[in-house]
């Protein structure tokens, strides 16, 4: 599945939150969103979700325009993951994990959970409440649920914020793994530039609203002549409107 | 719509009542608490009051039957505030369900969740005061259904709001079934009402639906009509909470408030 994204703006207030932007993503490559806080990497990915209404452009995912398609039917074959967003803290892992197979029609429900149990170590924890785990297995659980309908386009906000380096790489391990073994286009907006090198075959880089650089990590590190994507985020963010 | 989605939406809250006895005796006790509060009022005016005088229970009964109006109502918001409360809203919304799969669950699971507190408050009231609501008979069926498409209307509305101006506009959605409550005419006829006012209530289907429910037990006669015209009222009402539902998402969509309600 490929994303197209033409001159997409979104305006909150008078202020461009996304200005005028220009992207593609080829069918199963992975791409890394980078930016500083506020340079519209939510936004960006709120729109392709359908949440955010776009002020102007279009976002076309497969030929598709989702602005004029049915939305459901493009949904259907995507999925989200942020520590920000939460499922049902009262409920079981198994049932959140049930609901969410149901609304994305899963087909073999109980043997897609129990997969997902044994590939994201969920086993242990199946049965107690989500709001009673660790932060790094409700991250796996998050990761689960956005897996639940074996995903053609998977959005990831910061998948590995606020974990341990451990689970922070078993995450990023996994996430590897899975791409590895199926057929998915990823867009992973981080602020982890190693997690970004290990696992994107392209970055974009943003800044107050605009794309202002994009290749790979390689190509983007050489061209500000610093040492690896770190330091090359750092002398974007803090030059004054650099643009590439 | 998809009865498989709406049924995992329902799901989602029948998961979280029955994962959870204290909710159900907290859905239990209110309507409870009602029926004792309204029985003891209705047996000392029954003995006290001339107009009552005739038929037993009458307060009780328009008690049990707003409280279903309120449970209905509240079992809406809070079901939409949950979403809210534990952060699942922007996954519920890149879920591939329509804006009118996600109003039915919430419709249909809001009458469970009111009827699980109704039921045994109305089956209390017969030993305990002697008071049946099911006397009433079958045009019972009629009135629950005209409080029931109401008070989802008080529901869509209430959550249309908490859309537009996010979870701030919670306590409103507490304070909302009170606004109603003095021109419903619950406890009351209609001509206590000063006359401007009257006009206002007729146009609400509480008036119709407790007017109604006093005639049948005071004169034991049954007046469709009337019954009909609340259900008409009730369900203009709901068609214009639907509309006000799709305007505050589509709002929500522009403002950009979906993917970061809860925070």
């Amino acid at each position: 599945m490929s994303i197209h994204i033409k001159n997409l703006s979104k305006k909150f207030n008078q202020i461009y939150a996304v200005n005028n932007i220009n992207l593609s993503i080829s069918t199963n490559k992975t791409v890394g969103l980078l930016g500083p806080n506020g340079c519209g990497k939510t936004t960006s990915i709120g729109m392709m979700l359908g949440l955010i209404k776009p002020t102007s452009g279009d976002i076309i995912i497969q030929n598709k325009n989702i602005n004029t398609f049915e939305r459901n039917e493009l949904l259907s074959i995507m999925n989200f993951a942020s520590p920000y967003v939460e499922l049902p803290k009262k409920l079981s892992v198994k049932q959140n994990l049930e609901i969410y197979g149901r609304l994305y029609g899963v087909k073999n429900l109980s043997l897609r959970v129990n997969e997902l149990a044994e590939d994201l170590n969920l086993k242990d924890f199946l049965n107690k409440k989500t709001g009673e785990l660790s932060s790094g297995q409700k991250n796996r659980v998050s990761l689960a649920k956005s897996l639940i309908n074996k995903p053609e386009i998977l959005l990831l906000d910061e998948p590995t914020a606020s974990l341990d380096p451990d689970i922070g790489d078993y995450v990023r391990s996994y996430v590897q793994s899975y791409k590895s073994k199926n057929k998915v286009t990823i867009l992973l907006a981080s602020h982890n530039m190693a997690e970004v090198e290990r696992l994107c075959d392209s970055v974009i880089m943003m800044k107050k609203g605009k794309i202002i650089d994009q290749g790979t990590s390689k190509e983007i590190i050489s061209r500000h002549g610093r040492a690896n994507l770190e330091e090359t985020f750092l002398k974007i963010v803090r030059s004054k409107d650099e643009m590439a | 719509m998809r009865w498989h989605k709406i049924y995992a939406l329902c799901l989602r809250h029948i998961y979280l009542i029955s994962n959870s006895l204290p909710r159900i005796i907290d859905l239990i006790y209110w309507p409870t608490v009602q029926i004792f509060l309204w029985g003891f009022i209705s047996k000392f005016f029954t003995l006290n009051s001339e107009y009552y005088s005739n038929t037993v229970g009458i307060i009780l009964t328009a008690a049990i039957l707003y409280d279903f109006l309120f449970r209905v109502s509240i079992s809406y918001n809070i079901m939409f505030l949950e979403e809210i409360w534990s952060r699942n809203f922007t996954n519920l919304f890149i879920a591939p369900i329509k804006l009118s799969e996600m109003i039915a669950s919430l419709t249909i699971t809001a009458v469970f969740r009111s009827l699980i507190g109704l039921i045994p408050a109305a089956l209390l009231a017969i030993p305990l005061f002697g008071v049946s609501v099911f006397k009433i008979g079958v045009p019972l069926l009629a009135l629950l259904l005209s409080l029931y498409i109401f008070g989802v209307t008080l529901g869509l509305l209430v959550t249309s709001g908490l859309l537009r101006f996010g979870p701030s506009f919670e306590n409103i959605a507490w304070a909302s079934l009170f606004f109603l409550a003095p021109l419903g005419c619950i406890y009351y006829p209609v001509e206590i009402l000063p006359l401007s006012l009257q006009i206002i209530a007729k146009g609400l289907p509480l008036v119709h639906v407790f007017e109604e429910m006093r005639n049948i037990l005071l004169n034991g006669t049954v007046n469709y009509i009337e019954i009909f015209i609340s259900i008409l009222i009730s369900i203009a009402y709901f068609i214009f909470g639907v509309i006000i539902f799709y305007v505050a998402y589509s709002g929500a969509r522009i403002r950009g408030t979906l993917i970061n309600m809860g925070e």
